[in-house]
């Protein structure tokens, strides 16, 4: 492969990728916070609410994770090939997450021990996010690679900085939960989750602090990279002030904005690591134009997969969440 | 043998694979057999083929959750373990385990919502179509495996660039002569699976007294339908196994136990491999019968095992008795599909309880014969993943370690062991109830379905 310019198709399904994980953060997050907050109730009557207000949507949303998953092994062989051995245990730990959050949904409502599946359920939804931020914080970092494959330990998730980043993502998803209970509910739910926003905004800003401390320190690379484009910085700022924006819903009670302003933080927050690893998609070491498939499995996948299937995903979720617009309908209400 | 990350990667893809794969080969019949019932309650107007229809749309609904959910780590494993697989020839199986992907999502996305909550919210016949879409849609998803699969098993239509294999030719690989034998195969043995499993629903309603009418439908449309599959199926069966004593003859040596050169050839039908010494014992073979499954004439002269370098000798214990296995799936599916059809025509199908039991008991034979034959065709094509080309012991991830893979395999043990030990539990009481109790629907959490205009 050469190291030229990548080709309009490999530039084509770069983006689809991209765009196919921004809106998976942006959806599963929000079922995964509220998964979260799911174990930080006892109250029956407030768990079921949560759940009746994410089991239309949840397995949709996931299905963006498949997405992105079936794109880069069909587009990008080499970085399926670096980037899943490079996370095993947390790509295992995310398949069991994804597991008990799945059959709780299935299961909880079949008599046997509930209790089980509710814990599976928020454990399992607090595993996916925590091991989703450990990666994105082993990407800073850096990846490993020789000949072609992941030439790290099993271990390297667990430094610092990833676990920082897990945990800030635990809190942004706990956000987005958050925002999303306060959106859709009408009942006591909504104040529960209006009390929770302050804590879990300034628990994810005191982790991101904390972690561009450590980043400053340890990952030289990213750093350099970031000096040479100043203006990531607008990404930074950007984040910065959703997090205001969110906090301003917060207190002036204002259903819809916490929710808005988390999903523009996590916007901002992906244009800057996009900003900080272009060309990569490894990094630092294999860019977009090195790990694309030859163009005959590039133009294979775009007539059917790219135009068809993509499209039609997307309708699919914007009809799902148009079909139950609005606040949920409790029954007895 | 030793415990190193290729022997433990393989027993978790084989683990994990064998799982998954039962419901897939539900789902596609009971989807075949849902769209079926569903056009004939149009067809004739009997409420009975309704209540046949809501019972097994139930049972599809676990089925097809429990087959996502382990479908999902399918999708992560060629990465995590078979990284070396997946850079090399990703360019070929990336995109047909991505159609695979996106097929599912498709058929999920649309028709399956309206088939699981849309009765009452459209006319009938676009109810039916949607069935009929679903029904499609899985059909079409177990077309990529085979695909993805055929291709492993006899690559076809790449040329090899840089040590990569890339596709040359879609066509070939998309529809090329092994496709075509091997995806109808899988699709029979998926119909009859379901077919054995309505047909013996049936038979224990019947035995218990419950359900009087369903239980005739079901085992009259589940013997009758597994009673015309059955040929059909040992026809492809046959068909396949000529693709094997084309284009892999080891594996074919292999499942045929025979491990000198013959001619005429014998068939060996039991006998226990003895894999160090290289001669099967206490053996009960039929002479030239080898010669004549292999060609249609009594006197081919047939390869064996040890014609083939020591290092391209596929293991013989396991193929040839999984071969062994699903072949006599398939005899009992016979037996008991014509015998029933006979037992109807008498009249006399609902007065032998023996034979009922026997239908009941047959429940898992489609199962079995569908896991028998990934065995046989899966170990069978070792020691190589792509035949011929790339051996499984250069494709798995190079970074891995045994105690990594040792604990994943054991979490992967634990995880399911847990998750379908209670989704058993689950099966059952809806099989055993779902006919005659109304069961609250699962996911409901007590609010409404309906959304807010």
């Amino acid at each position: 492969m050469s190291p030229a310019a990548p080709s309009d198709l490999a530039l084509f399904w770069a983006g689809a990728i991209a765009f196919s994980i921004i809106v998976y953060v942006v959806l599963d997050g929000f079922d995964l916070g509220v998964g979260m907050l799911f174990g930080a109730t006892r109250d029956p009557e407030l768990r079921d609410e949560m759940m009746g207000s994410i089991s239309p949507y949840w397995d949709g949303n996931e299905t963006w994770l498949i997405v992105v998953g079936a794109s880069l092994f069909a587009a990008f062989p080499a970085v399926y090939a670096i980037f899943l051995p490079a996370f095993y245990f947390p790509v295992l730990l995310l398949m069991f997450g994804l597991m008990f959050r799945g059959v709780a949904f299935e299961f909880r409502g079949r008599g046997g021990p509930s209790s089980l599946w509710s814990a599976g359920f928020w454990i399992g939804s607090g595993l996916v996010a925590f091991v989703q931020g450990a990666a994105v914080g082993a990407m800073i970092l850096g990846i490993p690679v020789k000949d072609n494959q992941y030439a790290g330990g099993a271990f390297e998730w667990l430094r610092p900085l990833p676990v920082l980043c897990g945990i800030g993502l635990m809190f942004g998803y706990g956000l987005l939960g958050a925002g999303w209970l306060i959106l859709k509910s009408p009942t006591r739910l909504r104040d529960w989750a209006y009390q929770r926003a302050p804590f879990l905004a300034g628990g994810m800003a005191a982790t991101l602090f904390l972690a561009t401390i450590v980043t400053l320190v340890q990952a030289e690379g990213v750093v350099a990279r970031l000096a040479d484009r100043p203006w990531a910085a607008l990404f930074a700022l950007a984040g910065a002030l959703s997090i205001f924006g969110a906090l301003r819903g917060v207190k002036a009670r204002r259903d819809g904005q916490p929710f808005a302003f988390t999903i523009l933080f996590f916007l901002s927050a992906f244009g800057f690591l996009a900003a900080a690893f272009w060309p990569y998609m490894i990094p630092y070491s294999v860019t977009v134009a090195s790990a694309a498939a030859p163009e005959s499995s590039l133009s294979f996948l775009f007539w059917g997969a790219g135009l068809v299937a993509l499209p039609v995903v997307l309708i699919y979720s914007v009809v799902v969440h148009a079909v139950f617009w609005g606040k949920l309908r409790i029954k007895g209400h | 043998m030793e415990l190193d990350p290729v022997l433990l990667s393989r027993i978790q893809f084989a683990f994990v694979v064998s799982f998954h794969i039962i419901f897939p080969s539900f789902t596609i019949g009971l989807a075949a057999w849902l769209a079926t019932i569903e056009g004939m309650s149009m067809a004739t107007g009997n409420p009975v083929y309704r209540r046949v229809f809501d019972f097994w749309l139930k049972v599809f609904a676990l089925s097809f959750a429990m087959g996502v959910v382990s479908g999902i780590v399918m999708a992560f494993q060629f990465g995590t373990n078979w990284s070396a697989l997946s850079e090399r020839t990703g360019s070929i199986q990336g995109p047909l385990l991505g159609y695979e992907a996106f097929t599912a999502f498709l058929l999920e996305a649309s028709f399956f919502g309206i088939m699981l909550l849309g009765r009452d919210r459209i006319p009938p016949w676009f109810y039916f179509f949607s069935c009929c879409m679903v029904a499609l849609g899985t059909m079409l998803s177990s077309y990529w495996i085979l695909c993805n699969n055929s291709w492993m098993q006899v690559p076809l239509g790449h040329t090899i660039v840089d040590g990569k294999l890339i596709p040359d030719d879609w066509k070939t690989i998309l529809l090329g002569p092994v496709q075509r034998i091997r995806w109808p195969h899988m699709l029979f043995g998926a119909f009859l699976t379901t077919s054995m499993c309505v047909a013996a629903t049936g038979a224990w309603h019947r035995l218990r007294g419950t359900a009087w009418e369903e239980s005739r439908v079901m085992l009259d449309w589940g013997l009758g339908l597994a009673a015309v599959l059955i040929p059909a199926q040992i026809l492809f069966g046959h068909l396949a196994g000529d693709i094997v004593h084309k284009y892999q003859p080891a594996k074919f040596a292999a499942i045929e136990a025979r491990w000198h050169d013959e001619q005429p050839a014998a068939e060996v039908l039991v006998g226990w491999p003895d894999e160090t010494a290289g001669r099967n014992l206490y053996a009960i073979s039929i002479p030239r019968l080898g010669s004549f499954i292999a060609t249609g004439t009594w006197d081919s002269k047939e390869v064996g095992v040890d014609s083939f370098p020591a290092q391209d000798r596929p293991p013989v214990l396991i193929p040839f008795w999984t071969f062994r296995i699903m072949v006599g799936m398939a005899l009992v599916m016979l037996a008991i599909s014509w015998g029933g059809v006979i037992l109807r025509a008498l009249g006399r199908l609902e007065d032998e309880r023996w034979f009922l039991w026997l239908t009941f008991l047959s429940f898992p034979t489609g199962f079995v014969a569908v896991l028998a034959g990934w065995f046989t065709a899966e170990v069978g094509r070792q020691p190589w993943v792509v035949y011929g080309l790339l051996r499984t012991k250069d494709a798995v991830t190079p970074s891995l370690s045994t105690p990594m893979v040792l604990a994943s395999l054991a979490g992967y043990i634990l995880v399911y062991s847990l998750i379908y030990a209670f989704g058993v539990v689950y099966f059952y009481r809806l099989m055993r109830d779902g006919l005659t109790r109304k069961t609250p629907p699962a996911a409901g959490y007590g609010l409404d379905t309906e959304p807010v205009q």
